[in-house]
């Protein structure tokens, strides 16, 4: 499975909605995502792809880590995974 | 009713081995926050702490108290010797044992017992485990042990409202001796998070702050965990009066409510429901506050959350009351911390010293209130406030008025 569908389907999951229903363009507020749903979802994110992601919910535009669309999301963690292989 | 006085007090935190140290180092606006020493702290994403560098518990107990006393019973010794000295109270007498109680607030209780067995147990693979673990780690333990070294047989017990503790603790310490069913109370907090398990289920919320605790400024990023004790001799005003007793502060009001909302996340109605009651259980008005110490956590939500209620608590009033955040000094001690900040109440009242908010950059558009930046200040208070609202939504205010 590539980063993005596995991203959607951590989202989805704890979103409760289906895969399918999670577009790469959606805000986290469309999906219904609050802070504290964001940081299980980091959490996942970094137990899936063993990464540690710069998230301080204080703080979420200094964080390095642009959670404004799935898609962004996904390229950061890319991002991250690259950075790992180095 | 009975009034109730404040006759002594004690405390060991990152500020200070006792109230003089921690008092000047809060009138010099000096940060006790700083790295963080213990084993595995390479493996957390937060390494800063208010810590009590140098502490050892050998200094202070031999070894059958050090193996009975959890680091969160050790600092609520320590602060109740001081407290209790200072009283001059002699619990030798039969009538006033029998008429004193001890209340204290903690949140995490014995943590650092549990994280070390846990990982006796579970990490060394060790099949035994040393035989007072529980009685080490019971969050009761402190208020025992000091009931116990005291002789002190009143009501004891111990409250847990996560970061308000120490304020419902210190509420309910009141009420006890207004209401006429003690005496004298030993009241305050205790906390001792900094090991690596206590930061680490931190982090996990990303509510921390890795490079500092800046409570109100534009910058802020998060709080900042510190460790310690407070405790306080509560007494019935006409027994103080009639030992000559010196009085440090008047406890005159007392409110909680609870948010009924969020589990972390705060709320302004509830904050500004418990200062507007603690305000009308003192009897005062809004513009006979000088001084309130705030919660302040510097995290983004609660800094703001806070200002709005203290705005809506006070009305116009809020213009003119210098607001502060101690814990840019000393850190958050959770359970612990309204122990810790009640002494920069009482400061306020008695000294007129008004402990600053330090590591304050840039102002908040949000947090526009006189937050004392910075450097402490001379002021006359005759009435200040002391905010705790914990997680969960449970909010605990203290009014108190100079004596």
């Amino acid at each position: 499975m590539s980063v993005a569908d596995t991203i959607i389907e951590i989202v989805a999951e704890q979103a409760f909605l289906k895969p399918k229903d999670v577009k790469p363009t959606a805000t986290l507020e469309e999906l219904g995502i609050d802070s504290m749903t964001l940081v299980e979802c980091i959490f996942a994110i970094e137990e899936t792809f063993d990464v540690q992601v710069p998230f301080n919910a204080n703080d979420p535009e200094a964080s390095q880590f642009d959670i404004s669309t799935i898609q962004t999301i996904v390229h950061a963690v890319e991002g991250l995974i690259a950075a790992q292989k180095v | 009713m009975n009034r109730v006085v404040i006759t002594g007090q004690g405390t060991i935190n990152a500020l200070g081995r006792n109230v003089p140290e921690t008092l000047i180092a809060m009138s010099n606006g000096v940060c006790g926050i700083g790295p963080l020493e213990f084993d595995n702290v390479d493996r957390l994403n937060i390494q800063i702490g208010g810590q009590i560098k140098g502490y050892a518990a050998q200094d202070h107990f031999n070894r059958s108290e050090i193996n009975l006393y959890d680091p969160f019973t050790q600092f609520a010794v320590i602060a109740a010797q001081e407290a209790i000295t200072q009283s001059g109270l002699n619990f030798s007498e039969e009538k006033l044992a029998d008429n004193t109680g001890v209340v204290l607030g903690t949140a995490g209780g014995g943590l650092q017992t549990q994280d070390q067995n846990y990982r006796a147990v579970y990490e060394a693979g060790k099949n035994r485990v040393h035989p007072f673990v529980v009685p080490r780690l019971m969050n009761s333990a402190a208020a025992s042990h000091i009931s116990m070294i005291h002789g002190l047989r009143g009501p004891g017990f111990t409250v847990a409202s996560a970061c308000a503790s120490s304020n419902h603790a210190m509420g309910q310490a009141y009420h006890m001796i207004r209401s006429g069913m003690t005496q004298v109370m030993l009241t305050g907090g205790s906390e001792s998070m900094l090991c690596f398990g206590g930061i680490k289920a931190w982090e996990g919320l990303r509510v921390m702050s890795p490079d500092g605790c800046r409570p109100f400024c534009g910058t802020r990023n998060g709080m900042v965990q510190g460790e310690g004790a407070a405790i306080f001799v509560f007494e019935e005003y006409s027994h103080a009066k009639a030992r000559g007793a010196d009085i440090l502060a008047e406890v005159i009001g007392f409110a909680m409510t609870s948010d009924a909302g969020d589990i972390v996340t705060p709320n302004k109605r509830g904050a500004a429901s418990a200062i507007s009651r603690a305000l009308r259980d003192a009897d005062v008005s809004a513009d006979d506050v000088g001084y309130i110490n705030a919660h302040g956590t510097a995290t983004t939500i609660n800094d703001r959350t806070e200002c709005a209620a203290i705005r809506e608590a006070l009305g116009v009033a809020a213009d003119k009351v210098m607001v502060s955040s101690t814990k840019a000094m000393h850190g958050h001690l959770i359970g612990g911390t309204g122990g810790v900040e009640l002494l920069a109440v009482i400061a306020a009242l008695k000294d007129g010293m008004i402990a600053p908010t330090i590591n304050h950059r840039a102002p908040d558009p949000d947090c526009d209130l006189d937050v004392v930046p910075n450097t402490a200040r001379q002021a006359k208070v005759k009435v200040a406030i002391s905010n705790a609202f914990a997680f969960g939504g449970l909010n605990a205010v203290l009014a108190l008025k100079n004596p």
